[in-house]
């Protein structure tokens, strides 16, 4: 598909302002490495970067950033919000940052970037457990979590238990704390993760990475490397973890391995 | 002030002048809103860009630091913000529907921060010739603005010129326009509303900067006539509580013919704004969408306050008085002559953009210079909506243009002469808009980025 330049419902429909969660880590010296905005999936608000990923990224040298989606987290409502509002929001946070940024999304956050790929040049991109939606999507979800996933087919909050989100590895209470916080994205937005438009072609041709964990619950492995085909990959995996890679026991692995794929060349 | 000393050597020679050969470099004339949305997307398409810029700032036209910037202290954006940004990079949410100048040039400063575009630019440096030089390429010529120091020539792949065409005064002539004892400027020198304070003013020109200035020559000036020489339609700045431009979209996305959506308007005008002729504005010799629409809520209102007095074209200039079209007399003490630019290319010789007796550039899609593949021109439109966005679009296509001319020369040939070399001229717009010198290049936004889609569709992806 090539770039849609005609493009009515961003003109006369654009999507209202909301007030927005940034959260934010920066280095102690600038040494030129592009900044790098966080989106967490549904449910999660920043702080589920700012536990131990924003520090560590800024303490390899990038400026890092974590916003939360309307409605999640500390920022202003979204009862109503689309998948369209969801990425203006990341494209807003991208847009305001010094410099090109590099996006990572996670979980659903990653459905929401791809979106807002097609309305930011980002300077590069990384997915990760991607939740790219579709009747598949559903179909796993209902499989795996059919109680946390039925009341959310009829409008209710899709529930994300702690053993699909976390290893075994995440002490109990400490999982329990994390799901407690979780809070839902709206119901369009919910039934859009299902049923959605495909997303226009990234702008600026970004190198875009997919990593994820075989042990998934929410996501299959074979997903992952659906997801990184799509951009002409194949996907970084970490074995024994859970969905929420920022937030599991090893969070080192996955972002030391982003971190160091941008400082390799991929943003260079 | 970077000089030009540290690019390569010269190698090569023109007329005995040596010439800097910049290799596969791409050329852009100008940093305002066309020159930076060249910069940034060629970059982005993998080419490496020199860009001269005159000035000591980029922003172009809103850069009010700037002599020639036709901004005035009051100016705010006509068009709302999702027809004025780049569409990739938005106007923060926080900003009103009509940013302020001021707040157009901290966006594009940014802009050119965000994608780091300033390390391409030379600037305080002026083009003064664009000549044609073996194997499709430029030889720019350029010096330090204000002409000192020596010129410097530099041979590049392609020239992308981005010089704006809000700078140059068109200044009407008027039979006794001499002999005239008040004060008489272009509106390009209209800078702020102390100029107008105390003073009995004629504003002349029905454009936008014409109405501006009526409106706050109503709210200065001891006395305000405002000469226009054909009655217009005046769009409010909302309809239904929305931006008009927005509504005028929304009404756009239903694909209705050009005659319903023009009836359609003609409606909303009435019950909006209703009906002119009662303030004694003339009823308009045209239908809308067929001359460059004005957008302002005040106009209206001063005309029915008092404060602006509509009056017909100027006839002739006497000593101390002006002679009207109705043969009324008026006694103004400063005239302001908002009547408009004129598009200048005094660097390249007119046979270059196809430039004939009618002194106008005969380009595809305003764009595109039919006899050499390697010279284009971004910004050169008026629209019925904001430009920012349509100038990143051509720009994107002059960007693919280049790129498809280096990756596969045989397709980019048969492109080249089927789609641009003999491209019938095309106005890119369905309305039949007014023949004054200042609609030649006005086009309506979706007519125009049909067929650039259309453009970029088949020289195929990046
Ligand atoms: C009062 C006013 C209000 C406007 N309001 C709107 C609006 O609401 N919405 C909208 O979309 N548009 C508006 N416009 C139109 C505006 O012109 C465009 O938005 C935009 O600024 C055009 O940018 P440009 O880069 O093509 O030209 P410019 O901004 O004029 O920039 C051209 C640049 O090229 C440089 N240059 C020229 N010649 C040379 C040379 N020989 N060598 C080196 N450098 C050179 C100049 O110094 C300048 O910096 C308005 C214009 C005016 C006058
Ligand atoms: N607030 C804003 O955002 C804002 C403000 C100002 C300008 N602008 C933009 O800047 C651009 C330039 O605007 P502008 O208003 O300066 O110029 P313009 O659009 O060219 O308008 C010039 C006006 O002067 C008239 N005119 C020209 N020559 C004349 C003559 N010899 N005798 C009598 N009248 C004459 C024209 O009449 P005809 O109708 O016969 O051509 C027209 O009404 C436009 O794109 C405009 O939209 C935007």
């Amino acid at each position: 598909m090539s770039t849609r330049i005609i493009r009515f419902r961003d003109w006369a429909r654009p999507v209202p302002p909301a007030r927005r969660e940034v959260l934010s880590a920066t280095p102690e010296s600038d040494e030129g490495k592009p900044p790098v905005l966080f989106v967490p999936g549904f449910g999660h608000g920043a702080w589920a970067f700012a536990e131990y990923w924003l520090e560590h990224a800024a303490s390899r040298g990038f400026p890092a950033h974590a916003v939360s989606l309307r409605g999640h987290g500390g920022s202003g409502p979204g009862p109503k919000a689309t998948l369209r509002a969801y990425s203006h929001d990341v494209v807003q946070v991208a847009a305001s940052l010094p410099r090109q940024a590099v996006l990572v999304g996670q979980g659903a956050g990653a459905l929401v970037v791809e979106r807002a790929l097609a309305r930011y040049p980002a300077r590069a991109a990384v997915l990760a457990a991607p939740v790219l939606g579709g009747w598949a999507t559903l179909a796993t979800a209902l499989r795996r979590n059919p109680a946390g996933t039925l009341p959310a087919v009829f409008g209710g909050r899709l529930r994300m238990g702690r053993r699909q989100l976390f290893s075994r590895e995440v002490p109990e209470a400490t999982a329990k704390a994390y799901t407690a916080r979780l809070g839902r994205a709206s119901t369009r937005a919910q039934w859009q993760l299902i049923a959605h438009r495909a997303a226009e072609p990234p702008v600026g041709d970004p190198p875009v990475l997919v990593v994820g964990s075989p042990d998934d619950r929410v996501v299959p492995a074979s997903a992952l490397t659906k997801a990184a085909r799509r951009y002409g990959g194949a996907p970084l995996l970490f074995p024994g973890m859970g969905h929420d890679l920022m937030l599991d026991a090893r969070w080192r692995e996955p972002v030391d391995a982003i971190l160091d794929w941008l400082d390799k060349g991929a943003t260079m | 002030m970077p000089t030009s000393t540290d690019h390569d050597s010269a190698t090569l020679w023109r007329d005995g002048r040596p010439v800097y050969d910049r290799g596969e470099t791409v050329c852009v004339i100008g940093a305002g809103v066309s020159g930076l949305v060249a910069i940034k997307n060629l970059k982005e398409h993998g080419f490496g860009v020199d860009c001269y810029e005159r000035e000591t700032g980029v922003g172009g036209a809103w850069n009010w630091r700037h002599d020639r910037s036709p901004v005035y202290a009051s100016a705010h954006l006509i068009s709302s913000k999702p027809f004025t940004q780049f569409p990739d990079f938005p106007m923060p949410d926080d900003w009103p529907d009509y940013p302020h100048h001021s707040q157009v040039l901290a966006y594009l400063e940014r802009y050119a921060d965000h994608f780091d575009l300033r390390p391409h630019i030379w600037f305080g440096t002026e083009v003064v010739k664009v000549e044609p030089a073996d194997n499709q390429k430029w030889d720019v010529t350029t010096r330090s603005t204000g002409g000192y120091g020596g010129e410097r020539t530099h041979r590049y792949a392609a020239v992308v010129v981005a010089n704006g065409h809000n700078w140059a005064p068109s200044m009407p002539e008027y039979e006794g326009i001499d002999g005239f004892r008040g004060k008489i400027m272009h509106s390009s020198a209209y800078q702020d509303p102390a100029q107008l304070r105390g003073k009995r003013v004629l504003v002349v020109g029905g454009g936008n900067t014409g109405c501006d200035i009526a409106v706050e020559a109503a709210q200065q000036a001891a006395r305000c006539w405002h000469s226009t020489r054909r009655g217009y339609w005046y769009a409010p700045k909302y309809v239904l509580g929305r931006p008009a431009d927005q509504v005028n979209d929304a009404i756009l996305a239903l694909r209705l013919p050009l005659r319903l959506r023009q009836w359609l308007l003609h409606w909303t005008l009435r019950l909006t704004v209703g009906d002119l002729t009662r303030f004694g504005l003339r009823k308009p010799d045209h239908k809308i969408y067929e001359t460059h629409p004005i957008v302002n809520s005040q106009l209206v209102y001063h005309v029915g306050h008092g404060g602006i007095s509509p009056v017909p074209d100027v006839k002739r200039f006497r000593q101390y008085s002006v002679e009207l079209a109705d043969g009324t007399e008026i006694e103004p003490d400063l005239v302001v002559l908002a009547t408009g630019y004129q598009p200048r290319f005094e660097f390249l010789a007119p046979e270059l953009l196809g430039i004939g007796a009618d002194g106008r550039p005969k380009l595809h899609l305003h764009a595109f210079s039919r006899q050499h593949p390697t010279l284009s021109v971004v910004g050169l439109l008026e629209s019925d909506s904001g430009l920012p966005t349509l100038i990143h679009w051509q720009s994107v296509a002059v960007a693919r243009w280049l790129r498809l001319r280096e990756a596969a020369p045989q397709k980019a040939g048969e492109f080249w002469s089927s789609q641009v070399a003999k491209a019938p001229d095309r106005r890119w717009m369905s309305a039949n808009v007014k023949d004054t010198p200042r609609h030649w290049f006005e086009i309506a936004h979706v007519d125009y980025l049909r067929a650039l889609q259309k453009t970029l569709h088949e020289m195929g992806p990046a």
